[in-house]
């Protein structure tokens, strides 16, 4: 019986062509803006390791200025980062799971058999957890261990992207490369791999590609570097003639993260942290309030200004403009239902019950609405589309990530947003129909068959 | 097999009460082919529309086929009227945009039956009423005549007790009214019970006796002899 409510509904659609045409283009655009709204939102506010937000913490620890706090945007925040000296402290500690310790740098690779000329890359210099802490997936190999936390190990980590760049994407574990003027010998290959927003170093941008290379933290005092890739913020006049008084300074350029798996490493860690303050306070450090954080994924997003209160608005306005579409199309729909009324009388006459007449005509609905999300799905990806090539053009290429905040990024599909864009269309829709459905269910059919 | 007493059916807005019927009585028993006559608002439709479940009414008793259909559901009196009631209406009522065929079909689809029964049913009574061939042809490609033998085979597909045709032949010439109405004594004489309404009573003769109704009552009942009685008794009819 449904494939025959399914077949009518199809024949109503051709009776009707213009009105069809109208509620296909409200139902196809409320959705279409919706998914585009939702899609970045979506990849602006969401978590992009949600399974481990009750396990992962940025470590922060407020040593800034006691006159002033580090970023005047917001003042009730620590600073974002670590000094080395206090996240070489607490990476000693053995209460968390798995703690990383890191910063990036901007540098230069190469060999590789396609003999490529050097290539600028950006480059995470880290703790051996971050593999595992981060759930980064391996195509080939894997990272390394512990001992390269202390010691400048000649191992390197490729992204997917620069292993299709200098291998060509074949399986180069265990070929050496040269990285600045060091070589290396290539020990994993990572999958593909984008977190959305990059949430465990913001400095670039949020939405900023993932690192191409990784090396051991273990390399810092060996490089005597000073770190290039992100940003590097001191406070007071200090005195920095070595590498060595860069390390020992309040300059804070580390990121840290930790693994709690409960509560009790949780608070735990936290007395490890403030029984540190205070022991430092006394030697002169950390003249501002005491303020020590151990903030999950999602509450840092929130923290550093990711999800903006703009971004929430955009989606208001177009879930309201979608209702807006929707009650266009209640409209529309009435009116088409109405008018096929005298065809309902038949049915009634010729036996169809009230719940048939219903049933039939929030098929035709449904269908509508399987349609709608289609139509709107190609809109919303022309749109989507549109973003991305409004942002590319209007910038280079290679520096659109900067520029743009990494637009580009978010103008894909993921399969989720799909779902949902499908069972939003139907829902919606179906809503939309309930009333004019109920209401061509309810006539009276005497009244139609004697004037047809 | 219907049994009407002391039926009444009100129309009421804000400013009127209207009475279409009033202690309206009529039985029909099976076989029969029974006339309704009578002037414009008299409640000739209303009692068709009553008798063919497609409206409740406000006071009396109605049996069909000896069951009490005042407090059955939308849905049991969806029912009975699709398994015993054919209805033929004065403009044919076919949907535009499905096929003869698929216009035959429409009361067998929501009596569920089995893909390869509706066939043989739309087969047989589009053969009846000598439309086989033009199964795929669409309502507006027909004539008037030929729309209402549709109409007709639709009735009948689903071989119900009883037919109830509302000025069946008022949309046609007379040619094509006298094809109609011989069909419909044909389908009678097969066995099916038929209420016709009408103004005509050139065609009100042509059925075993013509109730005459005026202000939503029976005031005349007359029997025919001209036609052979049918193998069930007559029934009577009150007001």
């Amino acid at each position: 019986m449904y494939a025959y409510y399914v077949r009518l509904a199809l024949k109503s659609f051709g009776r009707n062509r213009g009105l069809t045409a109208l509620m296909l283009g409200a139902i196809a655009l409320g959705i279409a803006v919706c998914i585009m709204t939702m899609t970045v939102y979506h990849a602006m506010s969401g978590n992009p390791i949600w399974w481990k937000n009750d396990r992962l913490y940025a470590v922060t620890m407020d040593n800034w200025d006691p006159t002033r706090p580090e970023r005047p945007q917001y003042p009730d925040l620590p600073p974002a980062q670590l000094t080395y000296k206090d996240g070489i402290y607490l990476l000693g500690s053995n209460i968390p799971e798995r703690k990383v310790l890191m910063y990036a740098r901007q540098s230069v690779l190469t060999g590789g058999a396609a003999q490529r000329k050097p290539l600028p890359v950006s480059t995470r210099v880290t703790t051996s957890d971050f593999f595992s802490m981060f759930d980064v997936p391996f195509l080939y190999g894997g990272g390394w261990d512990s001992s390269g936390d202390q010691n400048a190990l000649p191992v390197i980590v490729l992204s997917k992207e620069q292993n299709e760049k200098l291998f060509g994407g074949i399986n180069s574990v265990g070929r050496t490369i040269r990285w600045d003027d060091h070589e290396f010998r290539v020990v994993g290959v990572l999958d593909a791999w984008s977190p959305t927003p990059r949430f465990y170093d913001l400095n670039n941008g949020a939405f900023s590609t993932p690192d191409d290379v990784y090396i051991p933290f273990g390399w810092t005092r060996t490089l005597e570097q000073y770190p290039n890739g992100g940003d590097t913020s001191c406070w007071r006049p200090e005195k920095l003639d070595t590498f060595a008084d860069f390390l020992g300074s309040d300059c804070v350029w580390t990121q840290m993260w930790v693994e709690l798996p409960n509560r009790a490493s949780r608070e735990r860690m936290q007395g490890l942290m403030d029984g540190y303050w205070a022991e430092q306070r006394k030697a002169g450090r950390f003249p501002r309030p005491r303020d020590n954080r151990l903030t999950n994924v999602g509450q840092w997003l929130k923290d550093q200004g990711v999800v903006q209160n703009d971004n929430r608005l955009l989606v208001g306005i177009a879930f309201a403009f979608l209702t807006v579409c929707l009650l266009n199309t209640v409209g529309i729909l009435l009116a088409k239902f109405l008018n096929a009324a005298p065809i309902a009388g038949v049915r009634r006459a010729l036996g169809a019950s009230r719940r048939q007449i219903f049933i039939q005509h929030i098929i035709e609905v449904g269908v509508l609405a399987a349609a709608g999300a289609l139509l709107g799905l190609g809109l919303g990806a022309l749109g989507l589309w549109g973003v991305h090539a409004l942002y590319v053009t209007n910038s280079q290429v290679d520096t659109v990530a900067d520029i743009t905040g990494g637009y580009q990024q978010l103008t894909h599909f993921d399969p989720i947003s799909v779902f949902w864009a499908v069972v939003l269309a139907v829902v919606s829709a179906l809503a939309a129909g309930l009333y004019p459905a109920w209401r061509i269910g309810r006539v009276a059919p005497a009244v139609y068959l004697k004037s047809q | 097999m219907l049994k009407m007493q002391n039926v009444g059916k009100v129309y009421r807005t804000d400013l009127i009460e209207t009475h279409a019927l009033r202690d309206f009585s009529l039985e029909v028993t099976a076989g029969e082919f029974v006339a309704v006559t009578g002037p414009s608002g008299s409640g000739k439709t209303t009692f068709l529309n009553v008798a063919g479940l497609l409206e409740t009414f406000d006071s009396g008793q109605y049996l069909l086929d000896g069951s009490d259909v005042s407090r059955l559901s939308d849905d049991a009196r969806s029912r009975l009227r699709n398994e015993k009631i054919g209805f033929i209406f004065q403009s044919f009522n076919l949907i535009p945009d499905l096929n003869i065929y698929d216009n035959v079909d429409v009361p067998l689809r929501y009596r569920r039956l089995k893909a390869s029964d509706r066939h043989e049913r739309i087969s047989s009574a589009l053969e009846l009423v000598g439309l086989a061939s033009r199964v795929k042809h669409m309502p507006s490609q027909l004539s008037g005549g030929q729309q209402q033998r549709v109409a007709i085979a639709r009735a009948i597909a689903g071989d119900p007790s009883f037919l109830l045709a509302d000025e069946p032949t008022g949309n046609l010439d007379s040619l094509m009214a006298r094809q109609v109405m011989d069909l419909l004594e044909q389908i009678n004489e097969m066995g099916t019970t038929i209420v016709l309404v009408t103004h005509d009573p050139e065609l009100a003769r042509r059925a075993h006796r013509n109730v005459h109704v005026v202000d939503g009552q029976i005031s005349d009942l007359k029997v025919y002899e001209t036609r052979p009685a049918r193998a069930s008794t007559l029934g009577g009819a009150s007001a």
